[in-house]
């Protein structure tokens, strides 16, 4: 089966193309970002490398340019990735079969992007095949063609941003990007009433709570953001909650 | 907007950050077969994470410093504004961030 290898790999990395339109600007800007925000080179690259989720990578930034609490920027970082138990449990089964290093090493590449593709091809291949088939040997390299591309391209993204940001004059305001990117996340995360209270409680909270010690206004804004879209929920506000979902509750 | 935290303060956000960011990944992925599957609560919870995380992060650095009609009027908020609409129609990082960038300056041009 060595020919399914390579073609496998090569799948993987040939979807993955059309995502980099988005990725590009976004490993840019947290290139531009780091160094904007008093990060060194090799600081901005590193959290890259180290961390290389871009969201919180980019609140990581913002909130250290802002000397908020080292606890806080953490626990912000660990909220913004908490999705993340749900990428791990729902593709967990696929490599089930494979060595705990291969495992790690497929978890350390783990994103949306390559949750979302690998997801999709394994489950429209059949579900026994899937896991079996070659005692499931293969499964991993549509997975690694997608994540590793991203892996890649991130890092490139990103070295390029700090060049280019530290060569930028500061009246181009190219920090201004941060927020921008976090608004191009919000906005499509609002995706139904519910989701909308969440946003609308989390922001309310976080302005209201500007002013208090230790960033208290971002962890109460997310807290009771959250709060809020669960009791929307509960009141109707969303598709979820209707439906055929509400008849096996 | 500067950061006035020391080389090691940094590192040691950087590698924390990272260390729970790889546990997380790693967490079914490793135990597969012990824990089957995200407490349902918690998946509940985790679907208004995003947009509850992103509007409190990202508010207050378009919320004006006083509530008068030439402070709120700032060329952030109208960038902003403008960013919100091409995220909205284009669901695009590059639009959106473009979009965002060409109203915070023409706006302090206008302005």
């Amino acid at each position: 089966m060595d020919s399914r290898l390579p073609s496998d790999l090569r799948d993987g990395v040939r979807d993955t193309l059309p995502l980099l339109l988005g990725i590009v600007p976004f490993a840019l800007v947290a290139g531009v970002a780091g160094v904007e925000a008093g990060l060194t080179p090799l600081q901005t690259v590193g959290l890259s490398v180290v961390v290389f989720a871009g969201a919180s990578q980019l609140a990581a930034i913002e909130l250290l340019g802002d000397d908020a609490a080292l606890g806080v920027v953490v626990l912000t970082v660990v909220v913004i990735n908490l999705r993340m138990l749900m990428y791990s449990a729902s593709i967990a089964p696929y490599f089930r079969h494979l060595s705990t290093r291969v495992r790690a090493g497929c978890a350390y590449v783990l994103t949306d992007q390559a949750y979302a593709l690998a997801l999709a091809r394994y489950a429209g291949d059949g579900a026994d095949a899937d896991l079996d088939a070659d005692g499931g040997t293969r499964r991993p390299y549509y997975y690694l063609g997608v994540a590793v591309t991203l892996w890649v391209v991130w890092q490139a993204g990103t070295v390029t941003g700090v060049v280019f940001g530290a060569a930028v004059p500061e009246s181009w305001q190219l920090g201004f990007a941060v927020p921008l990117v976090f608004l191009a996340l919000l906005v499509p995360a609002v995706s139904d009433g519910a989701s909308l209270v969440a946003a609308v409680t989390g922001a309310g909270v976080a302005v209201l709570g500007a002013g208090l010690p230790f960033n208290a206004g971002l962890i109460l804004g997310a807290v009771v953001g959250v709060g809020g879209g669960l009791l929307a929920e509960r009141r109707g506000l969303t598709d979820r909650g209707s439906g055929a979902e509400e008849g096996h509750r | 907007m500067t950061t006035t935290y020391g080389p090691l303060s940094i590192w040691a956000v950087i590698v924390a950050g990272g260390l729970a960011t790889f546990a997380i990944r790693l967490s079914f992925i490793h135990l597969f077969g012990r824990v089957d599957e995200v407490p349902p609560w918690l998946e509940r919870a985790l679907v208004y994470v995003p947009a509850a995380v992103l509007a409190a992060l990202v508010a207050p650095s378009f919320a004006p410093a006083s509530a008068t009609v030439s402070a709120v009027l700032t060329p952030e908020l109208l960038g902003g504004l403008a960013a919100v609409l091409a995220a909205w129609y284009t669901e695009d990082v590059l639009w959106t961030v473009a979009a965002g960038m060409a109203g915070l300056h023409l706006a302090r041009f206008l302005l």
